[in-house]
């Protein structure tokens, strides 16, 4: 009898342990292959030159580029809205029902397919509105994206804000609106700092949502105005897998630019969470 | 007073924006979407068996691009749920302190990289070595599809599955040791069901994450819009048929309607996905006396 | 006994959704004393003195009946401005709650959120009210830097002080010792003796002795219901009540 609970344990932590393994193995695979194949390809010229001789030489600054522009961008855009909506369902205390709906409209929409948001960016930015393909239709699309992940961690920080302190604000005869900003906004604000950081890394590496509202394959030169279409770090590698000629050097640049983003993705969100962790041991969450 | 009412007045307006997203990506889709039925009876479309968009004259029949998405689907989560899962017990359980604090932000941070490397590296990287290994024409194929979005998933499951372990109260556990159970069998048949559908919630979101999913399935699927016959032949998921064709379909086009009636689907899919999720993990937190 | 009177309740009842909280409670508080608010934990203590100042508003789904006059004026009137009205009465908290920033700027958020800018004003009054508050000779020298690096029974202080600095006529103090040792307790108690001077002040207390010592009057509590309402004195000498003497005596609670 014993022997048997102690074999059953055996095979059950050796068969979890290797899925753990199995896991950390095809993810490490990943980033050790992109690692080792494109940081070969890295050079001041590869980062800071525009492509060149239909993309088989030159550099592809300008996709970094665009790709900054909408991180930036959609972050402009969901950031307000994403604040707005948490201060309302944090501190004005709606009714269930409205709270309910809203909760229900975040999570639903959270769990929209990227794609589709790129067929909603395409249908209402870049035709109803008429910016075109464009910088501008690219943020807004990927900034409504994005929102409900800037609404939850705004949440998220406001609650950590202890009660006690809106308490001693309001009976020190401070307005709710005054209270939201001068002690419930500033002690929140690095919770809300790490959902944004985390947003940015996840703007940065989608690609569906931009297909057809703000990606180019192919630009000799920098975007000059938010109407401009402009080059981006995913799609760019996507374009040289698929299209083009001269698939031998594109293939390469493809791995010099999965690597640039790889390591820009993976900065921006360890960054995020080590700066979550340290706040959430910090609140005692 | 007046003045408190404004700013609540304001911010409220603002926060009905999610909600107005919602219905506007409601609206856009099916407005774009359902005059496609006008030429083609929605069960046609559904269930009819080619898809070939720019023929003269077109059909439009996207039940190869469905069973692309499921069977491409369903293999990532033969991949991503015992990997997730038992992850996530591996942590929960085996894991000392020390390696713990490592490895769930790892894994985490993992979890962001972005689908077009998965989908690059599995066109340079896994396609080809697939390709050798299992003798086959051609290395992008719907099982190459899978594994890639299934590790992929992997780290959202592992993270999601691992919350749901961690807020099982320890007096579940201390309980069952008291009795003599060991340390597995207080897992199998303590934990885990006390985590249940905390773990079903975060099957059912990587499931809306790999349907959902475009760049890695473009790249690496094959996209043969045809009905396939094997794991190992290209597929033509739905995502993967909007991405690839909206750029040549022309505004307004039969082509165009049927790309925005896919996304329709796709949508409406991924909403009985999350409903259900939002359903099981109420019911999770009410089981475990979480509240709300 | 001529005092004047500055803070009337009549027949309060207070409701949590549909669980009653408070009972017909009727009494009176007068300026310049210290009035205590006594009885075993749940009975409505700190419900009670949250009225003062319509703290409870924040708590969604409750329900006030009766009226609660300060200077004859019922505070509950749909056209008191509740910003106004919590500037003329004060609170200090259990614990103390001291926002993450300075000294200064903690003393002056009242003064501040009124609209008040100049540096000079602002900087006599932060003085003055660390004075009042038996703080200034501990922090002068660094006003500036933030008040979470203060003792617990310093960081009270200072919330008396930022709660002295808008002037109030009343100043609620909620168990304000129940987080503190007792060195810091006595400091307290002697600020709050001192205090009564200029101020009206209500306490809620779950330490007898500390009410004893204090107030002027008390006013028993229980299960929402005032049982017993005097002079200090009588309450703890002669109480006309048995429960009220089973109670200060220890015998439950």
């Amino acid at each position: 009898m014993k022997m048997n609970k102690s074999l059953d344990q055996k095979i059950g932590f050796s068969l979890i342990f290797s899925m753990m393994l199995i896991t950390l193995f095809f993810l490490g695979s990943l980033v050790y292959f992109i690692a080792v194949r494109g940081a070969g390809i890295i050079s001041w010229q590869f980062l800071t030159d525009v492509p060149r001789e239909a993309m088989t030489k030159g550099g592809v600054a300008p996709a970094i580029v665009g790709t900054f522009y909408l991180m930036l961008g959609s972050v402009l855009v969901a950031l307000p809205l994403g604040v707005a909506c948490a201060i309302y369902l944090c501190e004005y205390s709606p009714k269930k029902t409205i709270v309910n709906l809203i909760r229900i409209s975040i999570n639903n929409l959270a769990g929209v397919p990227s794609v589709v948001f790129g067929l909603f960016g395409l249908a209402v930015f870049v035709k109803f509105f008429g910016f075109g393909v464009s910088i501008l239709s690219g943020c807004l699309t990927l900034g409504i994206m994005v929102l409900p992940n800037i609404i939850s961690a705004s949440q998220e920080a406001l609650i950590a804000v202890p009660q006690s302190h809106r308490e001693a604000s309001l009976a020190l005869g401070a307005t709710q609106w005054q209270t939201i900003k001068k002690v419930v906004l500033p002690g929140s604000l690095p919770g809300i700092l790490t959902g944004v950081i985390l947003s940015i890394g996840r703007v940065a590496g989608e690609t569906a949502p931009i297909l057809f509202t703000a990606g180019t394959f192919y630009m000799r030169g920098f975007p000059k105005s938010p109407l401009s279409e402009t080059m981006v770090l995913p799609y760019h590698i996507y374009a040289l897998m698929t299209e083009g000629v001269h698939p031998e050097f594109q293939v390469k640049i493809a791995y010099g630019c999965a690597f640039i983003l790889l390591i820009l993705v993976l900065l921006v969100s360890s960054f995020a969470i080590i700066l979550r962790q340290q706040q959430r041991s910090r609140y005692g969450i | 007073m007046g003045k408190s009412d404004i700013h609540k007045k304001i911010f409220a307006v603002l926060a009905f924006s999610s909600l107005v997203f919602l219905i506007g990506i409601t609206i856009v889709l099916f407005k774009e979407g359902l005059p496609i039925f006008r030429i083609v009876k929605p069960l046609n479309f559904l269930f009819g068996k080619y898809w070939y968009p720019t023929y003269d004259p077109p059909d439009f029949g996207i039940l190869p691009l469905i069973l692309g998405s499921l069977w491409v689907t369903a293999g990532a989560l033969l991949v991503c749920v015992p990997l997730g899962i038992g992850s996530a017990l591996y942590l929960n359980e085996l894991a000392g302190p020390k390696q713990r604090a490592f490895l769930k932000p790892a894994i985490e941070i993992l979890a962001s990289i972005p689908s077009i490397v998965f989908g690059f590296f599995g066109m340079v990287v896994v396609a080809p070595f697939l390709q050798k290994l299992l003798n086959i024409p051609v290395g992008l194929t719907a099982f190459t599809g899978s594994l890639i979005l299934g590790v992929m998933a992997t780290p959202t499951v592992c993270s999601i599955a691992e919350d749901a372990l961690s807020f099982v109260p320890k007096s579940f556990r201390e309980a069952s040791f008291a009795v003599g159970a060991n340390r597995w069998q207080t897992l199998v048949k303590v934990t885990l069901p006390a985590a249940g559908s905390g773990i079903s919630t975060a099957v059912i979101l990587g499931m809306s994450r790999a349907v959902g999913e475009t760049m890695t399935v473009l790249m690496v699927c094959g996209g043969a819009a045809v009905i396939p016959k094997s794991f190992f032949e290209p597929v033509r998921p739905m995502t993967a048929t909007i991405a690839a064709e909206m750029g040549e379909a022309v505004t307004g086009s039969p082509h165009f309607q049927a790309l925005f009636a896919i996304g329709m689907i796709l949508f409406l899919v991924t909403l009985v996905f999350n409903i259900a999720a939002e359903i099981i993990s109420r019911r999770f937190r009410l089981k475990l006396g979480l509240g709300r | 006994m001529e005092s004047e009177l500055k803070i009337r309740l009549e027949t309060v009842n207070f409701f949590y959704g549909k669980q009653q909280a408070l009972k017909d409670i009727s009494f009176e508080v007068y300026k310049n004393k210290v009035t205590a608010v006594i009885g075993p934990s749940g009975c409505g203590k700190s419900t009670l003195i949250r009225l003062f100042n319509r703290m409870n508003e924040l708590i969604p789904n409750t329900r006030l009946e009766g009226k609660i006059r300060l200077d004859r004026q019922n505070i509950y009137e749909p056209q008191v401005d509740v910003v106004e009205l919590r500037r003329r009465v004060g609170m200090v908290f259990q614990k103390p709650n001291p926002f993450p920033k300075s000294i200064f700027e903690n003393v002056s958020y009242g003064l501040a959120v009124n609209g008040i800018k100049d540096r000079d004003y602002l900087a006599e009054k932060v003085e003055r009210s660390l004075k009042d508050a038996a703080l200034w000779k501990e922090v002068s020298g660094r006003l500036y830097k933030s008040a979470l690096a203060l003792s617990g029974g310093q960081q009270q202080r200072l919330c008396i002080a930022r709660a002295l600095a808008v002037e109030p006529e009343v100043i609620l103090f909620d168990e304000p010792c129940s987080a503190l040792d007792p060195t810091a307790t006595l400091k307290i108690e002697e600020l709050i003796q001192r205090l009564k001077e200029k101020y009206t002040i209500i306490i809620v207390t779950h330490n007898m002795q500390q009410a004893a010592r204090i107030s002027d009057q008390t006013a028993f509590l229980m299960l929402g219901e005032l049982i017993e309402y005097d002079l200090t004195n009588k309450i703890f000498t002669s109480p006309s009540k048995k429960i009220t003497e089973d109670y200060i005596t220890g015998r439950f609670g």
